[in-house]
C-alpha cells in the first residue's frame, strides 16, 4: 500500500510536469531582478554599472553551459529528463542575459554613445566576439517554438547547431574580460571544455 | 567627527567606527609615532597642503580604501582589503641604489614622520577606464632621488615591490602568469617630475595595506598601474627596465602609459572614464578622459616630438 507521503510527493511532481514553465521561466530570471535591486541599493559596490554587465554576462554563459550540459547529463549519468524542454529553457534564458548584457554595455555603460559603440563593434576582436555570439543565438531564439520546428523538419536540428559556436565564441569573450587567467574564469573554461570534449567521444550504444 | 576635521571630508564620507575609535586612542602625538610600528590600522599623520591639488572633490573614503587592484592580494576589486590583514608593512627599508653616487636605505618609519609631507590631491585613471580622486600624503620623489646623488649616466629608474607569498595570497596564484615581485619603471626625468610622489598616506592617514603601505609611487598623469604599490627598492639605471604589465601583455600596456583619450585600450576606449562613487545604477556617471589626465601643463613637455601612439 502506498503511503500518503508517496501520494503528496507524486502530486508535487504532476505539479511541475504541468506547470514548469511557470516556475522555471522565472525562477531563472530571479539573478537579473536581484542585480538590479542590489544596483538601486548600493550592493553592487563603488563600480554598479560595471559589475552588472559583468554579471548579466556570466548568467547568460552559465545558461549555454548549462544547455550544453543536458545531453552529456543524460548520457553519462544515466539522467532521464526531456531534454528539449529543458534546452528551450536553458537557451532562452541565455539568449534573455546576453541581450541584457549587451542593453547595459550600450546604454547604461556608453550611454548610446554610437561613436564609440561603433568602432568598439567593427574593431575590438574582444566585442565583436562577444557580439557574434549574441547574434547567432538570435536565430536560435526565434525558432524555439514547435511550430518552427515542424516547419523546418531536419533544418532545424542543424540550424540549431549553432549553439556550439555560440559558446565557444561567448567563452573566449569571457576569457579575454579578464587581464590574466584567474579562479573566476578557470572554471567556467574547464567546464567549457569538458562539454565540448563530450561531443567528441565517440558514440556508443546504451 | 569634530576631533578629526582633516582637510575637505565630504559630507558623504562615513568613517568606519574602529578606524574612528583608533583615531581617538592615537590623539596625544607622541604617543600617535609610537604606535606607528605596531597599529594595524591607519594612524594620522602630520601633513600640509602642497601644490597641484586643484579643484577637486575626493571620492569618498570607503570606496579609495575598497575599491583596489593590488594583484598581490587577489584578482577581485575587493580582495585586497578583505585579503591583505596579514600583511606586515612595518618597519620597513626603501633603498635607492643603481647609479647614484650615495646609496640610501631609508627607515621608513622616518620617513612617515618626515616634516615635508605634503597632501597631494589627484586624480587617478586606471586602465580599465574608472577614475577616482585621491588625498595622498607623500613625499616628492625628486627629493629623495637628490639625496641620493644621481650619477649623469642614468636616464631610467626602476621600481621594485615586495616578494612575501606568506602575507600576500595572490603571489601563489601561478595562474595568472604575473611573475612576482611587481616592477615598474619611469624615466629619470618622469621620475623628477614634481607631481611624481611617493605616498605614506591617504586620508591624512597612513596607506593602509590594500592601498600599497607603507609606501608606494603615484604618478598622476598615467595609469594607476605605473603606481607600484608597496614599494621596496628603487634602481637608477642608463637603460629602459621592464615593467609587470608590459611583460605580461605588451600590446595592451605600454612602458610609458600616459593617459590618452585618443589612444585605445585593444579591448576598450579610452576616450571616458566610468567615475567611481556613484553605488547607484542608474545614478552613475562618465566623463571624458583628460590629455595625461588633465596634467599636461606640467608634463606634457616631456614628451614632446614623442610618438605617443607608437609610445603608449
Amino acid at each position: 500500500m502506498p503511503s500518503e507521503g508517496m501520494f503528496a510527493s507524486r502530486a508535487r511532481s504532476g505539479m511541475l510536469q504541468r506547470h514548469w514553465r511557470v516556475i522555471l521561466y522565472p525562477l531563472g530570471m530571479i539573478p537579473a531582478g536581484w542585480l538590479v535591486w542590489q544596483g538601486q541599493h548600493g550592493a553592487l559596490g563603488a563600480d554598479p554599472v560595471n559589475v552588472f554587465e559583468r554579471s548579466l554576462g556570466l548568467w547568460a554563459f552559465r545558461f549555454l553551459l548549462a544547455c550544453l550540459a543536458l545531453a552529456p547529463l543524460r548520457r553519462f549519468a544515466g539522467i532521464s529528463i526531456n531534454l528539449l524542454r529543458y534546452r528551450r529553457l536553458t537557451g532562452l534564458l541565455a539568449f534573455f542575459y546576453a541581450s541584457l548584457h549587451v542593453l547595459a554595455y550600450v546604454g547604461l555603460d556608453h550611454g548610446f554613445d554610437w561613436t564609440v559603440l561603433w568602432t568598439d563593434i567593427t574593431h575590438r576582436f574582444f566585442i565583436i566576439l562577444g557580439m557574434s555570439a549574441l547574434v547567432l543565438l538570435i536565430p536560435l531564439a526565434l525558432t524555439s517554438n514547435a511550430l518552427s520546428m515542424r516547419l523546418m523538419k531536419r533544418r532545424w536540428k542543424f540550424l540549431h547547431k549553432l549553439i556550439y559556436p555560440a559558446t565557444v565564441l561567448a567563452g573566449i569573450h569571457f576569457f579575454l574580460s579578464f587581464k590574466t587567467l584567474n579562479s573566476v574564469s578557470e572554471p567556467y573554461l574547464a567546464a567549457l571544455a569538458l562539454l565540448l570534449a563530450c561531443r567528441i567521444l565517440p558514440k556508443r550504444r546504451v | 567627527m569634530a576631533l578629526f576635521q582633516y582637510p575637505r571630508p565630504l559630507p558623504s564620507e562615513i568613517t568606519p567606527k574602529e578606524m574612528y575609535l583608533s583615531r581617538r586612542a592615537l590623539i596625544g602625538g607622541a604617543a600617535a609615532l609610537s604606535t606607528l610600528a605596531t597599529a594595524a590600522n591607519a594612524a594620522s599623520l602630520q601633513t600640509h597642503p602642497g601644490p597641484y591639488s586643484g579643484n577637486l572633490t575626493p571620492t569618498p573614503h570607503e570606496d579609495v580604501t575598497h575599491y583596489n587592484n593590488f594583484y598581490e592580494f587577489g584578482m577581485g576589486k575587493a580582495d585586497p582589503a578583505a585579503r591583505s590583514q596579514d600583511f606586515h608593512p612595518l618597519p620597513w627599508t626603501l633603498e635607492i641604489t643603481g647609479l647614484v653616487r650615495k646609496p640610501v636605505r631609508l627607515d621608513v618609519e622616518q620617513l612617515l614622520r618626515s616634516a615635508a609631507m605634503e597632501e597631494r590631491i589627484y586624480r587617478m585613471r586606471c586602465v580599465e577606464a574608472w577614475s577616482m580622486v585621491i588625498p595622498w600624503d607623500g613625499l616628492p620623489l625628486a627629493s629623495l632621488l637628490k639625496d641620493a646623488d644621481p650619477d649623469p649616466r642614468a636616464t631610467h629608474v626602476a621600481f621594485e615591490s615586495v616578494l612575501r607569498p606568506s602575507e600576500m595570497p595572490g603571489q601563489s596564484d601561478g595562474l595568472s602568469g604575473i611573475q612576482w615581485p611587481y616592477v615598474e619603471g619611469l624615466r629619470l626625468d618622469e621620475a623628477m617630475n614634481p607631481l611624481t610622489l611617493l605616498a605614506l598616506g591617504v586620508y591624512g592617514e597612513t596607506l593602509p595595506n590594500q592601498n600599497g603601505a607603507p609606501i608606494r609611487l603615484v604618478v598622476p598623469w598615467k595609469y594607476g598601474f605605473k603606481g607600484i604599490k608597496s614599494l621596496q627598492r628603487i634602481r637608477l639605471l642608463d637603460h629602459e627596465p621592464p615593467t609587470t604589465w608590459n611583460r605580461l601583455a605588451s600590446d595592451e600596456y605600454g612602458f610609458y602609459a600616459n593617459v590618452n583619450p585618443q589612444v585605445d585600450h585593444p579591448r576598450w576606449s579610452q576616450a571616458t572614464e566610468r567615475v567611481i562613487g556613484a553605488h547607484s545604477l542608474f545614478g552613475a556617471t562618465r566623463q571624458p578622459t583628460l590629455m595625461f589626465n588633465g596634467y599636461g601643463e606640467q608634463v606634457a613637455d616631456l614628451y614632446r616630438g614623442m610618438d605617443l601612439r607608437k609610445n603608449f
